[in-house]
């Protein structure tokens, strides 16, 4: 193996002419080999991918009906916590009304809603920290300095529409894909 | 610092770790420089199949083993899920399912060529008592497997097999009843064999690196049955052997493909496609076609303990053939009656296999019980005798002498663990 490799080696610098068939044979059967280790170890690999039955549960259909204005639920998305919550004017125009330079991932009230539907915001609910899960859908949770979410692992601080005001946590929570189905319903993924 | 290794190794790298810890080394001198009879045909290239096809089935089982669920009431399901569901679960588990049945085509091969040439003899009897432990295991593994995708033939698969512990007298209830953690093939009983299916594939590796270590003490057996008498009778392991095995393996795999690919349920039983209920016996009870030989043994003796017995003799006979063959010539090219023998013994193998796979009924009861009858005598009464009684062909000089005449020479070098012995026996 050594030898042979060496005077390949040798070979290309310069004196091209005394490659012989037996490199080439080889550099083919390595190449083919390595095609063939690939495409052996690919359906290995997929395997641990999310599988069919796992991708059918990508969307869930939520009513919103049911949730009075002020008021948060949770429901389950792809195993993640959604947090749907119905804002107070107030709520909503405090959080639009913040000057984007005091934020820390500086993005607009608007930008996290949906047009003509800013009562209604929907967030993962998971700490962009270290992924605990923030407290304040529910009225009676510690909601933090800005009326959002208080996450009770290191302190995290979201306003009413979930962008973080306090760290630890280094970005908004973040927005799932959902959209409006009609005015009182909405589907998620 | 005594016992730093001197290595040979040009690679700055390997040649530091080899000085510290001489794998590079161990590697070179056992499959690299491995200096191996030259006669070899296509018969030695069944070992490492064996090897390839264990291998395929631990990847294959492990990635398995994620999503299947050793539950009565989601085992079944859970195997539908991989093979509908999950990203080529159908190919994991179809190269797994048809795996074991390439695993024991090419262990059974392996055996019959120890058989014909003569490898279980002196100095190999070890090598091949090891070689008939791991087929033991092996058996073991393969039963447990069956049961778990919990089909209507795995459970009474189990329910048969795990019942021949009954018939050793005063204890064999109990026996049975600990072998179940119940009073049924139920929850606890798959549980365990899942547990012993994902453990015992391990061992064997172990039983197989045992069976590797004393193979390269005795060096390997040859088409001749001969020892090595000099370099001139051998070739390195690397690249003589390696090609070879690998032509071997092309082919397997290409009939392991169209297996996999083309009829992968071929040699499956329709009855798996039904989930296990313990209130309803298949028609037919029948098991994978590669224990369908030692099915055929227990059925053929009308006695319950005498077939169990006989079942598990078929192959304990094996472990003390070393001794039950008195012929001091291996291999079977110069044995002129044991060469008809052997592949009697093989026909009566196959037969078995063909009773099995019937109801045990009319002529297949009457095959069986002939064919059974042969087996125990051509080991037990058979092997004995022939080898005072056989007068064998002349054995030729060495390995050398029929292919490039006396006094040739050439060839690789002479095995350091397997001096050649001054004089061949006779």
């Amino acid at each position: 193996m050594a030898e042979s490799s060496a005077s390949a080696t040798v070979a290309q610098h310069g004196q091209p002419d005394i490659v012989s068939k037996r490199d080439f044979l080889k550099l083919t059967l390595g190449a083919g080999a390595a095609i063939g280790v690939c495409a052996i170890a690919w359906p290995f690999i997929d395997s641990m991918n999310p599988s069919r039955d796992v991708l059918a549960l990508s969307s869930v259909e939520v009513d919103l009906t049911p949730i009075t204005e002020g008021m948060g639920i949770t429901v389950v998305w792809r195993g993640k916590p959604i947090f749907v919550r119905h804002l107070t004017t107030k709520e909503y125009d405090e959080a639009a009304n913040t000057p984007l330079n005091q934020l820390i991932e500086p993005i607009p009230a608007a930008d996290r809603v949906k047009p003509n539907h800013h009562q209604w915001i929907i967030l993962i609910g998971i700490c962009t920290h270290l992924g605990c899960i923030p407290l304040g859908n529910k009225p009676t949770d510690p909601r933090g300095e800005w009326g959002g979410w208080f996450c009770p692992c290191h302190g995290s601080q979201y306003d009413t529409v979930g962008r973080v005001r306090h760290g630890p946590a280094p970005l908004n929570l973040w927005l799932p894909p959902y959209a409006f189905e009609s005015d009182t319903k909405i589907k998620i993924g | 610092m005594a016992g730093l290794n001197k290595s040979d190794m040009k690679n700055p790298v390997i040649n530091w770790i080899d000085t510290r810890m001489p794998v590079f080394t161990l590697m070179q001198r056992e499959y690299g420089t491995f200096p191996t009879p030259k006669n070899f045909n296509y018969f030695w290239n069944f070992g490492a199949l064996a090897m390839i096809a264990l291998m395929i089935m631990i990847a294959t089982g492990i990635f398995l083993a994620m999503n299947y669920v050793p539950n009565t009431g989601l085992a079944f399901d859970s195997v539908q899920r991989i093979m509908r569901d999950v990203n080529y679960g159908w190919l994991l588990r179809y190269v797994h399912q048809n795996g074991a049945s390439m695993f024991f085509i090419v262990v059974y091969i392996h055996i019959f060529r120890g058989l014909y040439y003569g490898s279980y003899k002196y100095p190999r009897e070890l090598l091949w008592i090891i070689g008939v432990l791991l087929l033991l295991i092996m058996m073991a593994t393969a039963f447990m497997g069956y049961v778990l995708p919990w089909g209507q033939m795995s459970y009474w698969g189990a329910t048969v097999i795990t019942n021949l512990f009954s018939a050793i007298p005063l204890v064999g209830e109990s026996i049975v009843t600990w072998l179940w953690g119940g009073f049924s093939v139920d929850n606890p009983t798959l549980n365990r064999f899942f547990s012993l299916h994902y453990l015992l594939p391990f061992v064997l590796v172990g039983v197989v690196f045992l069976h590797i270590a004393a193979l390269h003490i005795t060096g390997s057996n040859n088409p001749l049955g001969i020892d090595v008498k000099g370099p001139q009778d051998t070739v390195p392991f690397h690249p003589y052997y390696t090609i070879k095995d690998s032509v071997g393996t092309c082919v397997f795999l290409l009939i392991f493909a169209i297996l996999v690919f083309f009829f992968p349920n071929f040699l499956g039983d329709p009855n798996n496609f039904l989930p296990a209920n313990p209130l309803q016996t298949p028609a037919d009870i029948v098991p994978e076609w590669y224990f369908l030989p030692f099915y055929a043994i227990l059925r053929s003796v009308p006695d319950k303990l005498g077939g169990v017995v006989m079942m598990f003799g078929s192959i304990a006979v094996l472990f003390v053939l070393p001794w039950l063959d008195t012929s001091p010539v291996r291999s079977a090219r110069f044995r002129p009656i044991y060469r008809q023998l052997i592949f009697l013994l093989v026909i009566s193998v196959i037969a078995l296999g063909f009773v099995g796979a019937h109801k045990p009924e009319g002529i297949w009861v009457v095959i069986g019980r002939v064919a059974t009858t042969y087996y125990f005598l051509h080991f037990l009464v058979i092997l004995p005798i022939l080898g005072k009684l056989e007068r064998p062909r002349p054995l030729p000089e060495s390995i050398s002498r029929p292919v490039i005449g006396p006094g040739g020479s050439g060839g690789g070098p002479l095995p350091g663990r397997a001096p050649a012995k001054p004089m061949e026996k006779p």
